[in-house]
C-alpha cells in the first residue's frame, strides 16, 4: 500500500464515520458504536478489497459481503453510498418510513446489500452457504462476513464455523469486530467469548489477530486470507467501539443511541477537522 | 382403510428430489443427519456432489440454504418437521422468509403418526408456525402421486415453500395418469351436499372412507383435498360452504393454527356457516404405533363419521 493509497483509505474511513453520524442523527436512532469500530474495515472492503461495481450491483461474479452484525448497518450504508451504490444524501433517511435504508440491512431494498441480516448469529451461515454455492457454480468470487464479538455468544455462529471448515470453504473470510463491548457492558462480563482466536483455531480456521484501525495490518491479513487454502480464514480485529468520535469511544452506552443535535455537531466538527487534516497531508 | 398400494410421502419426496436433480443442476439438498429417514438419501445416491450433510445443526442448515439461494441455487433443506419448522423457525423467518429467498423446506415425520418416538418428535405445530411467515407457501400432500407433483411444483415456484411429508405409509388415492398439481388449488374428490369435509395429509384418505360410510347412513358429504394450506383456495372453500352449509376441517395438526383455523377465519368473514374441526385437540402426543395413535386422537374415518353425524343430525 503506497502512502497515497493509505491516505485515500483513511479519508474514505473518515467519510464513512461522518456518514454514520449523519444517518444515526437523521434516524434519531441506530447503532453508531459498532459502526464506527468497523469503519476502517468498511472503507478497506469497499475501496480496496471487494470486487464490486456500483453500476452493476447484481453482477454474478461480484464478491459478497454479509454484515452478520446487521445493527451496524449505518457503517455499511455509508460505505455503499460513498462507493456510489446510492446517493449520499439518502443516509439521513435511515429508519424513516419509506426509506430503503431499513434499521437492519435488507437485500431487497438497498443496492449493494448481499444478504438481509439483523438477527445475530445467522450471517456466517448465510455466508458459508454463499461460499459453498460459489464452489458448486465455479464462481471465482469470494465471500466476506463481519460479525461482532458479542455475537459469538450465539451458538449458531459455531455451527457455521464447523460447517465452513468441514466443507473447506477457503473462499470465505470471517471477520470479528472485537471492540469488547455489547449492549449490557463489556463482553467478558456479560458472557465471555474469549479466547476468540484459540476457539476459531480449534474449529479449524486459519486465524490471525489484527489491529482493526491499522489499514496496513488489514491489508496483510486480507493478503493472507487469499493465500489460505483448504479452510476458511478468520481475522479477529481488535478495535475501539465508537472509534473516531472522542466522546463515543469505548462507551457501551453508544452501542445503540443516536447523537442529539449538540452531539451531532460536536462529532461532525471532530470528523471534519480530521478530514481536513488528512486532505491537507 | 382403503385397499391397495400404500407409500409414505417422505419416500415420494426422496424420489421426486432425485428426479429434479437429474433435470436441474442448480438443485442442491441439505440434510441434518437424517438423510436415511427423510429419504434425501435417494437424491444423495444419484447426486453425491450436490447433497450436503450439515450435521445436527438445523438453524445453521436453513441459513446456509438461504445463502445458497441468494447465489441462484435452488436448495431443498430437510429434517423432521419438529426441527425444520420448530428448531429453525427463526432462521426460516429471518434468513429465508424476510428476504423471500428461494428455499424449499422438505419436512418429514410431521404429525403424531411419527409414532413410537413420542411427543418430542411429533410436530403438530408446523402449519401454524409456517403459515405465520409472510410469503411462505405451506403444503401437505395426501399421497404419493400428489407429493411427487408437489415437489416439482415447489421447484417451479419462485420463493420459499414449506412441505410436510409423513413417516407412515398412506394409501395412494390419485391416479398417476393425467394428474396435475397446482399450488393453491384444492380438489373436490367426492361431491356432496350435506357437509363439506376439507382435509389434507393422511386425513384425506380417512375423509374419503368416512364419506363412504356417511353415504350409507344417508348423509351426503363432499370431500375436498386441500393440500395447500397457504395460500388457501378461498374460492373453493367458499363454494363448498355455500353448497353444503356446514364445513368440517380435518388435519394431523393442532386444531390451533392449521388448516381448520385458516378455513374458520375465511368463512367467519366471508360466508359464516357452522364449522367443526378434527385435529389434535391442543395436547401433546405420546409413544405408540402410528395407527393406534391416529385412532386414539380421533384422526380417523370412524371419528370423522361420529363428528359429522352429530354435526348434521345433532
Amino acid at each position: 500500500m503506497t502512502a497515497k493509497e493509505k491516505k485515500e483509505l483513511m479519508i474514505a474511513a473518515c467519510k464513512v464515520r461522518m456518514g454514520v453520524i449523519e444517518s444515526t442523527h437523521g434516524a434519531k436512532a441506530g447503532h453508531p458504536g459498532g459502526s464506527l469500530s468497523a469503519a476502517d474495515l468498511f472503507a478497506y472492503l469497499y475501496f480496496r478489497e471487494l470486487n464490486v461495481d456500483p453500476s452493476q450491483p447484481d453482477m454474478s461474479q461480484r464478491d459478497r459481503f454479509v454484515l452478520s452484525k446487521g445493527h451496524t448497518a449505518p457503517g455499511l450504508y455509508a460505505a455503499l453510498a460513498l462507493r456510489g451504490f446510492f446517493p449520499w444524501e439518502e443516509l439521513p433517511t435511515l429508519r424513516h418510513i419509506g426509506s430503503h435504508l431499513q434499521g437492519h440491512p435488507n437485500m431487497n431494498t438497498t443496492p449493494g446489500v448481499d444478504m438481509s441480516t439483523g438477527s445475530l448469529g445467522q450471517g456466517v451461515s448465510a455466508a458459508a452457504g454463499m461460499a459453498l454455492a460459489a464452489k458448486c457454480q465455479g464462481n471465482p468470487c469470494r465471500v466476506y462476513a463481519l460479525l461482532g464479538d458479542g455475537e459469538l455468544q450465539e451458538g449458531q455462529v459455531w455451527e457455521a464455523m464447523m460447517f465452513a471448515h468441514h466443507y473447506q470453504l477457503d473462499n470465505l473470510c470471517i471477520i470479528v469486530d472485537n471492540n469488547g463491548l455489547q449492549i449490557d457492558g463489556p463482553v467478558d462480563q456479560v458472557m465471555s467469548p474469549y479466547p476468540i482466536v484459540d476457539k476459531l483455531r480449534a474449529f479449524g480456521l486459519e486465524t490471525v489477530q489484527v489491529d482493526g484501525h491499522d489499514l496496513e495490518a488489514l491489508e496483510g491479513a486480507f493478503v493472507q486470507a487469499k493465500q489460505t487454502k483448504g479452510t476458511p480464514f478468520a481475522m479477529v480485529m481488535k478495535t475501539t467501539k465508537g472509534k473516531g468520535v472522542s466522546f463515543m469511544e469505548d462507551q457501551a452506552g453508544w452501542h445503540g443511541k443516536a447523537p442529539n443535535d449538540e452531539e451531532y455537531h460536536r462529532a461532525m466538527d471532530e470528523l471534519s477537522a480530521k478530514l481536513a487534516e488528512l486532505e491537507g497531508m | 382403510m382403503a385397499e391397495g398400494k400404500k407409500v409414505a410421502t417422505r419416500e415420494s419426496y426422496g424420489n421426486a428430489l432425485k428426479e429434479l436433480g437429474d433435470l436441474h443442476s442448480e438443485v442442491v439438498v441439505f440434510d441434518a443427519d437424517l438423510a436415511g429417514a427423510t429419504k434425501t438419501s435417494i437424491f444423495q445416491k444419484a447426486h453425491q456432489d450436490r447433497h450436503f450433510n450439515c450435521g445436527i445443526a438445523e438453524g445453521n442448515m436453513v441459513a446456509v440454504a438461504a445463502g445458497a439461494a441468494a447465489m441462484g441455487l435452488v436448495p431443498f433443506v430437510s429434517s423432521f418437521a419438529m426441527f425444520a419448522a420448530g428448531r429453525a423457525f427463526e432462521q426460516v423467518r429471518n434468513s429465508v422468509g424476510y428476504p423471500h429467498l428461494n428455499v424449499k423446506i422438505g419436512a418429514t415425520h410431521g404429525g403424531i403418526s411419527v409414532g413410537e418416538d413420542g411427543a418430542s418428535h411429533q410436530c403438530c405445530e408446523d402449519f401454524a408456525l409456517m403459515r405465520s411467515i409472510p410469503g411462505m407457501v405451506v403444503m401437505s400432500p395426501a399421497d404419493d402421486v400428489e407429493a411427487r407433483a408437489m415437489v416439482q411444483a415447489a421447484y417451479h415456484h419462485k420463493g420459499p415453500v414449506y412441505m410436510r411429508f409423513g413417516r407412515a405409509a398412506v394409501p395412494v388415492i390419485h391416479q398417476e395418469e393425467g394428474y396435475t398439481f397446482q399450488i393453491g388449488k384444492g380438489e373436490v374428490l367426492m361431491e356432496g351436499t350435506d357437509v363439506a369435509i376439507i382435509a389434507n395429509g393422511l386425513l384425506v384418505a380417512e375423509a374419503l372412507e368416512a364419506a363412504r360410510g356417511l353415504a350409507q347412513a344417508g348423509i351426503s358429504a363432499q370431500v375436498i383435498n386441500m393440500a395447500t394450506i397457504k395460500p388457501l383456495d378461498e374460492e373453493l372453500v367458499l363454494k363448498a360452504a355455500a353448497q353444503c352449509g356446514r364445513v368440517i376441517a380435518c388435519e394431523e395438526h393442532n386444531i390451533i393454527g392449521g388448516l381448520g383455523e385458516a378455513v374458520c377465519a375465511l368463512l367467519s368473514e366471508k360466508c359464516p356457516v357452522p364449522m367443526r374441526r378434527v385435529g389434535v385437540d391442543d395436547v401433546f402426543g405420546h409413544s405408540g404405533p402410528a395407527a393406534a395413535l391416529l385412532e386414539q386422537f380421533g384422526l380417523c374415518a370412524a371419528h370423522i363419521i361420529e363428528v359429522v353425524t352429530d354435526f348434521v343430525r345433532g
